[in-house]
């Protein structure tokens, strides 16, 4: 059977989008692990700059090397940096969150200006400042993206765990007799999960940015890592010539990072009963006199 | 199963809100708390439980059946809530969680004290609906809150209060959020619940009319402290405060009746 929450998010057609593509670029960043339609690193001067035909489906770049191979490899970078990146977020971000929630006041307090003053630092610039230190690495994105959105999950999810530590709901369900701690997993957790949910997605779609961005310029993945961004920055050398090959590692991480997006969306109406009839009425239809 | 309450106080932040107030609850007894907004009659309740707000402490001594339930651990409080001692809020618009089902709120006291699984939990979640007069049981316990209007949802706290059988139920203001109509069915409701188990039952009320139909005992709070303590008849008939006095003027003449009555 399936879960009500995976049939709910099918039901919308922005949600079936995000989920069929977030699904594709996973099988693909799996599946280019052992297999890809050419060795996307072996370069062959006499195929460079192929139309897209077959069997280069996408074309070849100036070294020959097939573009689809280099897009489905660079896949397998995009999942890691931002599966990592949402773990690192999460775990930051939901231990801040409770502490800043849950705890005696003076903790929650120090917690909150933490948070605050953390929000203020630009981890996409000392990422970049780390990384031409001591040389780029996928680590150093996951990383600064994780912290950098830990901090902001913390933000917004802070006072909402806080407001619904304190509703009548919780109090009565202390009073049924749950402990502290089944009150924070039975009713604290799933009542601030749709707002967690768009914050992770989001962060998770900021990565592959971040790791495409940081690549392209020469931050990120080092050169014999496969990535969208460096790739995009290798075709976009010859924009004037061959503009429509440098489309497709563009189009690729707009998609994705749309996909992502789109699937947190999502995945809130479908976990959020109140968000859900709420616009079932909105989407009754009126009838106008 | 008796509730002695001795000289309690409630402080907030060195505050006095609730100022030495003692009363007995006796097995099968209803008793009264009223009082204004703001006299404590809350705090009172939720001190019972142990289940007071941040920054508020509790002194005195508050017996279960002889146990001491101030600075008792709050696990050992956790096993006696819901089981024991039973509440019902007055807010039933906050009282449910929005994104769980009914049944599922309904039977999670069940699940905690008796350790039943999740089929059996919603058998008993249909049952306990029932007794508590929703219509069609075994469809509204897959609803959510939301869909529940203002007195079904009262029922389902009642029915979450009550789902393990307590010896006393508290309810705070149970029917002041609503209608006056389901106000007297809610009532009626409660009286014949409690009557049925032989439940204790603590009724906090700012309301003298829906006390008289209630409750046999009455202890009037203001600013913290029991003005008055009597039976609820004598409180009606020669009150001797000037609170009690005010509470009966300001009374309104509720309408109720047995459920099952006439109109």
């Amino acid at each position: 059977m399936t879960p009500r929450w995976l049939s709910r998010l099918w039901a919308t057609a922005t949600g079936r989008f995000g989920l069929i593509v977030v699904a594709v670029i996973a099988v693909t960043a799996l599946v280019s692990s052992f297999w890809t339609p050419f060795d996307p690193q072996s370069s062959n001067i006499g195929d460079r700059w192929l139309p897209p035909s077959w069997p280069h489906l996408l074309g070849t770049d100036d070294t020959g090397r097939d573009i689809l191979s280099l897009i489905m490899a660079g896949a397998r970078t995009a999942v890691f940096v931002s599966v990592g990146a949402g773990v690192v977020a999460t775990v930051i971000g939901i231990s801040l969150a409770a502490l800043g929630a849950l705890t005696a006041r003076w903790v929650r307090e120090t917690v909150a200006v933490l948070v605050d003053i953390l929000i203020a630092f630009p981890v996409l610039l000392i990422a970049m400042m780390i990384s031409s230190v001591w040389g780029g690495s996928l680590w150093v994105v996951i990383w600064a993206v994780g912290i950098g959105f830990g901090v902001n999950i913390a933000r917004v999810t802070r006072p909402e765990l806080r407001r619904v530590q304190q509703s009548d709901f919780v109090l009565a369900a202390r009073a049924s007799g749950l402990t502290p701690r089944q009150s924070l997993t039975r009713h604290l957790l799933p009542n601030v999960a749709p707002v967690f949910i768009v914050q992770l997605s989001w962060s998770m779609a900021v990565a592959v940015l971040a790791e495409a961005g940081l690549s392209y310029l020469g931050f990120g993945a080092s050169v014999v890592e496969p990535s969208w961004g460096i790739l995009l920055a290798d075709l976009q050398r010859y924009i004037g010539v061959h503009p429509l090959s440098v489309i497709w590692p563009g189009l690729t991480i707009t998609i994705t990072v749309l996909a992502l997006n789109l699937l947190g969306d999502g995945l809130r109406e479908a976990t959020d009963p109140t968000l859900r009839h709420r616009a079932a009425e909105l989407h009754t239809p009126a009838v106008v006199a | 199963m008796t509730l002695a309450v001795e000289n309690l106080v409630v402080e907030i932040d060195g505050c006095r809100v609730v100022d030495s107030i003692s009363f007995d609850v006796p097995d099968g007894s209803r008793l009264g708390l009223i009082g204004e907004s703001g006299s404590g009659k809350s705090l009172t309740a939720l001190a019972v439980l142990g289940l007071l707000p941040e920054g508020a402490t509790a002194s005195g001594s508050i017996r279960w059946n002889g146990t001491e339930l101030i600075g008792m651990p709050d696990r050992e409080l956790a096993r006696l809530r819901g089981d024991d001692i039973g509440i019902v809020f007055q807010e039933p618009r906050t009282a449910l969680n929005p994104i769980r089902t009914v049944g599922r709120q309904i039977a999670e006291s069940i699940r905690i004290h008796e350790g039943l699984g999740r089929r059996e939990a919603r058998d008993r979640a249909i049952a306990e609906a029932e007794r508590v007069r929703l219509p069609d049981p075994a469809s509204i316990v897959d609803r959510y809150p939301h869909q529940l209007s203002g007195g079904q949802r009262q029922r389902v706290a009642i029915a979450m209060a009550l789902a393990c059988r307590p010896r006393l139920l508290i309810a705070d203001e149970p029917t002041t959020a609503l209608d006056v109509t389901i106000q007297s069915e809610i009532l009626s409701l409660l009286l014949s619940l409690v009557a049925e188990e032989g439940m204790s039952l603590v009724f906090i009320t700012h309301d003298l009319a829906v006390l008289a139909q209630v409750a046999t005992e009455g202890v009037v709070l203001e600013h913290g402290r029991v003005v008055e303590a009597a039976p609820v008849t004598t409180l009606l008939t020669a009150p001797t405060s000037p609170v009690t006095q005010a509470l009966l003027r300001d009374a309104t003449a509720t309408l109720w009746r047995p459920e099952g009555g006439p109109a």
